[in-house]
């Protein structure tokens, strides 16, 4: 291993040490020591995120050649990994436009993930006794930045698949982080569980490739047209009729199904919502889920070999992801509409968002997919946070209350009865009946627990108590359900509607070969619906927080400022009466810190009131002015009037097609495809803003009034996927477990065998003992005895016994030997 | 007998032994003084493996020979001599077991019974490991293979938890039982061996039985002993596959293994998983596959006994069945560890589950090594049959122009069983090039069979040598909490994460390497079996893929009992009054080598596998 420090290539090399060192220093040093440790993961972050934006702006802007051409690494570095007889497994790292794009977003939305956290933690509502929560909390949240920018930098898939795993477990460990709580940890096993079913089938993928090639570098493998051509050839490699890259495809679409959370492995990321919020938003924004896209965008050549999507000749793995993404777009679009807590509409979403790319990689929308990818992480990171905020807020609010003594009603998350705790609307004040608790569904299957700070119902007119808040929510709500000409949403999400009518817009160029484009029309059907629902669930969702009249004391009361949450236990009365007293509300000026003279005590005061507020909202400015500005990269060129702004140039696919061997074409302008855009998000937005600000009496959803208690339930329970999962996979698989494979088959049979056969070896033994007993110790005994008896003349005579012995052993052998002698011929 | 104790070999061997000795000898009461002289001493060897393993590293000569090799007469009456050397597996194999003994004298520190006792017979069964990785010689083969058992069996019968006398007794009984046909199938095979070698005597060289036995055919009448050779070959194949077998093991004869880890004493269980079992897989690497390839080769049809009825429809030959088996192995494996209550038990299935894939790793080697070793002897129709093809009568007309033109094949006849063996040698030869893809050229070698068989074995070493630092971390664990707590039953744990955190993140850390997270050293050869075994056995590959899913079951169950849920008031009590719960500086000390290991192999194999890869190539005539 030769490293030179001073080599431009060696760079990558070091973009996710930092987080990984902070992760170590944290874990082995720091543990108790709460500011130092975040101060740690900070910089640490801050210095990956300096070098990436160093390496992306000298990729995209730089004004020398970097040679930026198909097959081959702006900048990249190997050492010998693995000596494996003929081959050198390499590992290495390289940066690539798509690499580099990448290393644009992911840094800027860990670094404000990781600002967010700094003060969404300190306040977070958690019985700390040994005070090593908070600083674990940070190194976990850098082992994930480590594992996450490890993935994006790798030139290889295995590489990528170590960042990958890296950040299972880290998610496993941050979903599960309230340890102590069944529906946490639960949750986080069924995340590491869930994506461990498509992963070991990612890895056989993995495998199968690398003997296939040889390699699993990326740019030998997808850069090779030769190589290409022989994996998609059924012919030459392959089984059952299928080409090698077609079994490595879906292989790898697995990987993606599970990790991206695409129906039928989705059920783990609405769960996920039991880690803290920033994790969500690094969960499902800017890492894991995006990983899972990020894969199938960088392998999409390996996808595509053998077929050609553009003329309709879709291969096994673009089917597969054209039709799963198809249906987890649209059936997460339609779950979103059925949730009241705000987190899980985003769950929901973030899902039904991840389909979208996925169903675009299925009709070969390569550049939509990843431009989408890079919006996406904007605002949906800018949503979860936004949410933390407002939830945040909340549960300020049900403290308020609770240290004015008045009754809050907590509602205690069932853990042992029921597999996904219970639905009770408890309304503020109202203690719950025996008739509320009762679970609304047949056979004890419940809808999803909401927490009450999660609880929209008990929200409304948050726009009072956090304004940045909801104008930042508001421009990420827009952006997700595509706000025309605007939002960064909009752009992308067109750019794929653009691709999924390509058939229509451009049917020459399309099909020679006259195929139907049946995947692009299920596609485009079902993109299209979801889109309309999620500009709707957005709108809802927006409303029902931050629009109408507070619908509970706590909504009332909810702030974002003042967090004395340690002294809680001590200073609780006057902390509450000096709360009140200073900091009615956000948008006042403290009117004690206008003093003259700034003491100490002064600053510490201020830091006290304000510096949550300033480290939880800071970042949103910043991820908002993304969610608006990222998709300007990716306008049409051609587009009407903007064609000025863009100057004929679609930047982002210039960029991200030059690491493509084949170019991809830009679909030609068409007033089809914005239409559908503007006509999705009226519709929904429309119909949402219609129907949830009209002021209502009733306590139902006016969607549940429209749609009916039991399709209503079903959008509760996930349309009972779930339960049914449990039931068929992991309630058989167990009692298999625990009753044939080892009780029946362990113990009963292999066990018993070896005892029967050790018995009647202890029966032989008993019965020769037995046999020596009364046979030869009498036959060696008795004749002893009868030679003494009757011959004492024979004075002589010492012992016959020896000999007698080996007369019998000799005769034993002899029988033996004969019967063995016998078997062999 | 300087030039014996220059061999470096000879002294890893019996430092050891003279350590138990010395050890023994001190007087009794000196517990303490016990302690320290024993981890001192086992540093002796320690020492000595790390230094032979940097000096092969440095070498790099792969000529396929063992390195630092020591001949001298030894028992010239029966043929046997003393004959030591080591290669890239074997010396993998020692420094683990250099590696591990220390560690585990370390964890028996805390056996306040009769001390002195364990750490002799500690120190003893390092020779015979030692020994069995590194002798070349069948009788000191066996003979130390032996040894082992009798200080294992002290050391459960002795030091081991309640059941102890059922386990100690089945762990030996068993192993004998296998070893008992070992014995006679050596006695044959020496008397063969120095037969077909014109000696006076005997051989059990291992070298000469390379080259002698695995192509004999029997003397001039087709006989070994007066029976048919290919009978009394498979027969001594038998023998030798069961030994090995009982001890990797291979499922169905794994069940002594749950019984003997869980009832070991704390330092037993450690070295019985990190060393012992691989022992069975060394026999199989070293003696089974290279000294019968062409019975592996062979593929029948089974046969009902008494009715005689062909099953015609199945075709079985030794490396599917290993492969089935260890996908047993692999999958229920799995499942049995996920319905332990007990966590020494279920980390005790686990080494099932991960050794399964050391079986699957060993029929990829059976079937590459012997279609290799088949058509070095141009025995084509052989190598056809060791790669799972067959020479059928539609071959004649595909493969019968290219064949003349190539070989100068000619029949006139059009089914296979018209045609002389000549001729179907002929056709086979040509049909083995165009369907087993062992071509020559560059492309052909990096992606064709061979490779995969080479995969595939790194894999199984590396795996070997993973696991056994793996096993030995959760044993290690698992035995600390149990010293300290006096109960495994994961049901009466959990909440204790914060209580605990050393010891909760050294547990998270080793399951996540037992998991085969990626970046530990897990991942490294399962990965490599995975990848190498695929094209072979895709279905069985498929299939083992529910087991290495439910080893996140099982790991995760592991986690979640112990360390998740809330915090359980009885044990907070017990850990602030009675006996603290975390670990100690002596077993942190004893974890710290693992875990530096366990990373370093995760983030850079190649530091063994180089190593390892050196001798993988040579075993398959790839030098």
């Amino acid at each position: 291993m030769d490293f030179n420090w001073l080599d431009v290539n060696f760079l990558p090399w070091l973009i996710p040490v930092p987080p990984l060192i902070s992760f170590a220093l944290i874990i082995l040093f720091t543990g108790r020591y709460k500011i130092t440790s975040a101060v740690i993961a900070v910089i640490a972050v801050g210095l990956s995120f300096l070098m990436s934006m160093g390496v992306f702006f000298h990729t995209a802007f730089g004004t020398e050649d970097l040679g930026v051409t198909a097959g081959k690494a702006i900048y990249g570095d190997n050492i010998t990994w693995m000596s494996l007889g003929f081959q050198e497994f390499k590992m290495g790292v390289m940066v690539d436009p798509l690499t580099a794009a990448m290393l644009f977003m992911v840094p800027i939305a860990i670094l404000m993930i990781f600002v967010y956290s700094v003060g969404y933690m300190r306040a977070y509502p958690v019985d700390d006794p040994h005070q090593i929560r908070y600083a674990r909390f940070f190194s976990y949240l850098s082992l994930f930045a480590g594992g996450m920018l490890t993935l994006v930098v790798s030139d290889n898939l295995l590489l990528l698949f170590i960042g990958w795993e890296i950040m299972g477990l880290c998610s496993y460990l941050l979903i599960g982080f309230l340890f102590e709580k069944k529906s946490s940890y639960q949750a986080g096993i069924k995340a590491f569980m869930t994506t461990r079913v498509a992963d070991v089938l990612m890895l056989v993928g993995i495998g199968y490739l690398f003997v296939e090639t040889g390699t699993l570098n990326f740019h030998e493998i997808l850069n090779n047209s030769a190589v290409l051509e022989r994996l998609g050839d059924a012919d030459q490699t392959g089984f059952i009729g299928l080409s090698a890259a077609a079994i490595i495809g879906a292989f790898l679409v697995i990987g993606t199904v599970g990790k991206s959370a695409q129906f039928p492995l989705h059920g783990w990321l609405p769960d996920a919502m039991q880690g803290p919020t920033p994790v969500s938003a690094m969960i499902h924004a800017a890492a894991m889920v995006s990983a899972g896209v990020f894969m199938v965008v960088r392998m999409y050549p390996l996808l595509e070999a053998g077929g050609n999507p553009h003329h309709a000749e879709y291969t096994l793995p673009l089917i597969m992801m054209g039709l799963l993404g198809s249906i987890t777009a649209l059936g997460a679009a339609v779950l979103g509409v059925g949730q009241n807590d705000i987190k899980r509409v985003l769950a929901y979403s973030t899902i039904s968002q991840l389909g979208f790319m996925v169903a675009a990689l299925g009709i070969g929308a390569y550049v939509a997919a990843a431009f989408h990818l890079i919006t996406h992480a904007f605002f949906k990171a800018l949503l979860f946070m936004c949410s933390g905020a407002v939830i945040h807020a909340m549960e300020h609010g049900e403290h308020h209350l609770h240290a004015e003594g008045k009754h809050v009603e907590h509602r205690e998350e069932p853990g042992e009865a029921t597999p996904y705790g219970t639905d009770h609307i408890g309304r503020f004040g109202e203690a719950p009946t025996t008739e509320e608790w009762k679970p609304l569904a047949p056979q004890g299957i419940t809808p999803d627990f909401v927490a009450v700070p999660n609880d929209m119902r008990l929200m409304g007119g948050l726009w009072h108590r956090i304004p940045i808040t909801s104008i930042t929510m508001l421009i990420g709500v827009l952006s997700l359900s595509g706000f025309p000409l605007v939002t960064a949403g909009f752009w992308s999400k067109d750019e794929i509607l653009a691709d999924s009518l390509l058939w229509i817009t451009d049917p020459d160029a399309f099909s020679d070969a006259g195929n139907v484009a049946w995947l692009h029309i299920i596609v485009f059907l079902s993109l299209f619906t979801a889109a309309i629902f999620t500009a709707f669930y957005s709108l809802r969702m927006w409303i029902l927080t931050f629009l109408g009249e507070p619908r509970s004391e706590i909504a009332r009361f909810a702030t974002l400022m003042h967090e004395h949450h340690e002294d809680h236990e001590h200073h609780h009365e006057e902390v509450v009466e000096e709360t009140h007293a200073v900091v009615p509300h956000e948008g006042e000026a403290h009117e004690d810190s206008e003093e003259d003279v700034i003491t100490m005590e002064d600053v510490r005061h201020w830091w006290s009131v304000y510096s949550n507020s300033a480290l939880m909202q800071g970042p949103l400015v910043i991820l908002a002015f993304f969610a608006i500005t990222a998709g300007w990269v990716g306008i049409h060129p051609d587009f009407w009037v903007l064609e000025w702004i863009t100057g004929g140039n679609n930047f982002i696919k210039n960029f991200l097609s030059k690491g493509l061997v084949h170019k991809p074409e830009s679909p030609p302008l068409h007033i089809l495809p914005v239409l559908a855009s503007f006509t999705a998000f009226f519709v929904g937005a429309g119909l949402a803003y219609f129907i949830y600000t009209v002021p209502r009496d009733e306590e139902k959803d006016p969607v549940e009034r429209a749609i009916g208690d039991g399709a209503w339930n079903a959008l509760g329970n996930r349309f009972f996927l779930d339960t049914l999962f449990l039931r068929l996979f992991y309630v058989p698989f167990e009692w298999f477990g625990r009753k044939v494979a080892y009780l029946a088959i362990d113990k009963e049979t292999i066990d018993e065998t070896l005892h029967s056969i050790a018995d009647a070896f202890v029966f032989v033994g008993e019965t020769f003992k037995r046999f020596n007993r009364v046979v030869i110790d009498g036959v060696g005994d008795g004749i002893p005895m009868l030679l003494w008896g009757t011959g004492r003349w024979f004075r002589n005579l010492q012992s016959g016994r020896i000999q007698q012995y080996l007369l019998f052993s000799a005769l034993m052998l002899l029988a033996i030997g004969t019967f063995f002698l016998l078997q062999l011929f | 007998m300087e030039d014996f104790l220059a061999n470096p070999l000879n002294l890893l061997i019996f430092t050891p032994a003279i350590g138990a000795l010395v050890v023994a000898a001190l007087p009794k009461g000196q517990n303490q003084l016990a302690r320290w002289t024993a981890l001192g001493l086992s540093l002796i060897p320690l020492m000595i493996a790390l230094g032979l393993f940097f000096a092969i590293q440095d070498m790099q000569a792969n000529d396929g020979g063992f390195y630092y090799e020591y001949t001298t007469e030894w028992f010239p009456q029966i043929g046997a001599s003393w004959h030591v050397g080591v290669d890239g597996v074997s010396v993998a194999m020692a420094i683990l077991t250099a590696i591990l003994t220390p560690l585990s004298i370390l964890i028996a520190f805390e056996n306040v019974k009769n001390p002195r006792a364990i750490l002799a017979l500690i120190l003893f069964l390092e020779t015979a490991m030692l020994g069995v990785f590194l002798t070349l010689d069948m009788v000191a083969f066996f003979i130390f293979w032996e040894l082992g058992l009798v200080p294992m069996y002290f050391i459960i019968n002795q030091w081991g938890g309640e059941n102890r006398a059922y386990a100690s007794n089945k762990f030996f009984i068993y192993t004998m039982a296998g070893s008992l046909g070992l014995l006679l199938s050596i006695q044959l095979m020496a008397f063969s061996v120095g037969d077909i070698a014109g000696l006076d005597t005997p051989t059990f060289d291992i070298q000469t039985w390379y080259e002698q036995w695995p192509g004999y055919e029997g003397g001039e009448d087709g006989e070994i002993l007066g029976v048919n050779y290919s009978n009394v070959k498979y027969l001594a194949f038998l023998a030798f596959f069961l030994a090995f077998a009982i001890k990797i093991p291979i499922w169905p004869f794994h069940t002594w293994l749950p019984d003997a880890h869980t009832e070991a004493p704390t330092a037993g269980s450690m070295l019985l998983a990190g060393v012992l079992l691989k022992q069975g897989a060394y026999g199989f690497i070293r003696l089974v596959i290279p000294l019968f390839p062409d019975i592996v080769a062979q593929s029948y049809t089974p046969v009902i006994p008494v009715l005689g009825t062909e099953l015609d429809f199945m075709v079985l030959d030794f490396a599917t069945i290993l492969a089935f088996l260890g996908m047993l192995g692999i999958v229920l494996g799995a499942f049995a560890a996920w319905a332990q209550d007990d966590f020494k038990k279920l980390v005790a299935y686990s080494s099932v589950n991960h050794m399964g894939f050391v079986v699957v790793g060993i029929a990829v080697m059976a079937v590459v090594y012997s279609t290799v070793w088949a058509i070095d002897n141009e025995d084509y129709v052989l190598a056809l049959d060791a790669g799972n093809h067959a020479l059928v009568d539609e071959d004649i007309e595909e493969y019968g122009d290219q064949a003349a033109a190539a070989y100068g094949f000619s029949s006139p006849a059009t089914t296979i069983e018209d045609m002389t063996a000549e001729q179907q040698q002929l056709l086979a030869r040509y049909k083995v090039e165009a369907v087993l893809e062992l071509d020559t050229t560059e492309e052909g070698r990096h992606t064709g069979t061979l490779q995969d068989g080479m995969v595939a074995l790194n894999g199984t070493v590396l795996q070997m040598f993973n696991h056994g630092l793996s096993a030995a971390g959760m044993f290690l664990l698992v035995g600390a909490l149990y010293h300290k707590a006096h109960t495994r039953d994961l049901r009466r744990f959990g909440g204790l994460w914060h209580t605990v955190p050393a010891f909760s993140a050294l547990m998270v850390f080793t399951s996540m390497a037992s998991l085969g997270l990626p970046g530990l050293n897990g991942f490294t050869g399962e990965w490599l079996i995975v990848a190498g075994s695929f094209r072979l056995f895709p279905i069985l590959i498929l299939l083992s893929m529910i087991g290495l899913l439910l080893t996140g079951a099982y790991i995760l169950k592991g986690i979640q009992k112990e360390l998740q849920g809330p915090p359980n008031q009885e044990w907070i009590d017990y850990h602030e009054n009675e006996h603290s719960l975390e670990v100690n500086l002596r077993e942190m000390i004893a974890m710290a080598p693992l875990v530096a290991l366990m990373l370093l192999t995760g983030v850079y194999p190649n530091w063994i596998l180089e190593v390892i890869d050196s001798t993988v190539s040579s075993i398959f005539g790839m030098v």
